[in-house]
């Protein structure tokens, strides 16, 4: 990473919070994908790639984005949506897991399962999940889809606290 | 009024539209469950992936709306069409229903999808294999959702049996139209925009019946009745689905927020 433009457009991105899930930074969710110098002292690009199709904070994101970078004195710049490769859990990183565990969400345990890869209708078991509260494992899903596109709802029978977690995908 | 746009006949732009039409009108009839199912998670769920639909509508229909110079937005192109102009499975436009209706038709829809979404990844269409990668990832998780359900309300007591084998009777029958190919089709596999919806059948058939087993629930025979709204010929409840959608932007044209 440079210590120019690009490296402080780096470090700023990384005090941009999701609006959603406001313990994480865009850079700890994995969105940014690329920030590119432009040829002479003209609009940085930075690359975004969107977490859900409908994800209603992909507007307000951008917005953050170019006002910190403005902020900060090294604009102007512009945003770019990447929709290919398609964003991950997977991409969300280890500060960012640590992160969503202090602020009650359990993060993505495990690697995002293969799409592609046949459903299994029949003798499911969901892999046990630790509470992000007093770490048991000992915790049952609720609902499989929560407050935000990216969350679903659980319960800590250990503690009995209703807790949140980032789905895998 | 605002008038009505006309969209291009190429069967490139009625493939894309088929798509795009089908997750717009089903998000616009799971977002009418919000505040209405009949416990709080399910409401949420509903919501959920009513958002995740639209949001796989907006870029269709953005995509859709950009070729072959067309120069519509994703607003003209989902509130600006007259009703013949829409490319939408005729299942997706049937009122809500009840609960076990809703769950029933979310299998047969995600499941095709995700088996669709699929074979656009490797479309020859660089921008339609980019939404195909994060929509598959969404369709796999709403489809999941909605066997679960399945089988809970199948296996479950005589009431939640009695009322999903009835709503399976009622969708099964628009069932044969996902995979009735025409030329659309037919251009589609030629330059490898996408599959024929036909080739689908076969591993579409297969989670149903892994579903409908677990669930105790019996596969309706294949009715002769063929549903159109793919080719535009809709049921008579599309218009009162439109009539909703489209009534600010005909009233107030132009409308932004």
């Amino acid at each position: 990473m440079s210590t120019g433009r690009i490296g402080k457009a780096w470090a700023v991105l990384g005090t941009v919070l999701d609006p959603e899930v406001p313990a994480l930074s865009v850079r700890d969710l994995g969105i940014v994908r690329d920030v590119v110098e432009p040829a002479e002292g003209g609009e940085l690009e930075i690359v975004l790639t969107p977490t859900y199709s409908g994800c209603p904070a992909t507007e307000v994101i951008e917005q953050g984005v170019l006002e910190a970078i403005a902020q900060a004195g090294i604009g102007p710049a512009r945003v770019r949506l990447q929709r290919a490769p398609a964003w991950t859990s997977d991409w969300i990183s280890e500060e960012g897991r640590r992160k969503l565990r202090d602020y009650g969400i359990a993060p993505p345990g495990g690697t995002a399962p293969d799409a592609t890869v046949p459903l299994r209708f029949v003798g499911r078991r969901e892999a046990a999940l630790a509470c992000p509260r007093c770490a048991s494992t000992d915790t049952e899903r609720l609902s499989a889809f929560g407050s935000t596109a990216c969350k679903a709802l659980y319960r800590c029978r250990a503690c009995r606290e209703p807790f949140e977690h980032f789905k895998p995908i | 009024m605002q008038p009505s746009i006309r969209v291009d006949p190429d069967p490139g732009v009625q493939y894309v539209l088929r798509i795009g039409d089908t997750c717009l009108i089903l998000g616009q009839r799971l977002g009418e469950w919000c505040g209405h199912a009949p416990v709080l998670e399910e409401d949420i769920a509903m919501a959920n992936m009513a958002l995740d639909l639209v949001g796989q509508a907006r870029a269709l229909l953005t995509h859709a709306g950009q070729m072959r110079g067309q120069g519509y937005d994703e607003d003209q192109l989902a509130f600006l069409r007259d009703e013949r102009d829409y490319r939408n499975l005729t299942l997706v436009e049937l009122p809500r229903g009840d609960f076990a209706f809703t769950v029933v038709r979310n299998a047969m829809v995600a499941g095709f999808l995700r088996h669709l979404w699929a074979a656009l990844q490797s479309s020859s269409d660089t921008e339609l294999a980019a939404i195909a990668g994060k929509a598959i990832k969404e369709a796999r998780y709403h489809q999941q959702h909605a066997a679960d359900w399945i089988v809970r309300l199948g296996d479950g007591t005589g009431e939640s049996r009695r009322r999903t084998e009835a709503a399976l009777a009622s969708a099964w029958l628009y069932m044969p139209e996902f995979f009735d190919s025409d030329a659309v089709d037919d251009a589609a596999a030629e330059s490898g925009l996408g599959p024929r919806w036909a080739d689908l059948r076969d591993a579409w058939l297969a989670d149903m019946t892994a579903i409908l087993d677990e669930a105790g629930l019996a596969m309706p025979a294949e009715a002769a009745f063929r549903s159109t709204g793919k080719r535009g010929v809709h049921s008579e409840h599309m218009g009162y689905v439109l009539t909703e959608m489209q009534y600010l932007q005909r009233a107030y044209p132009g409308g932004v927020w």
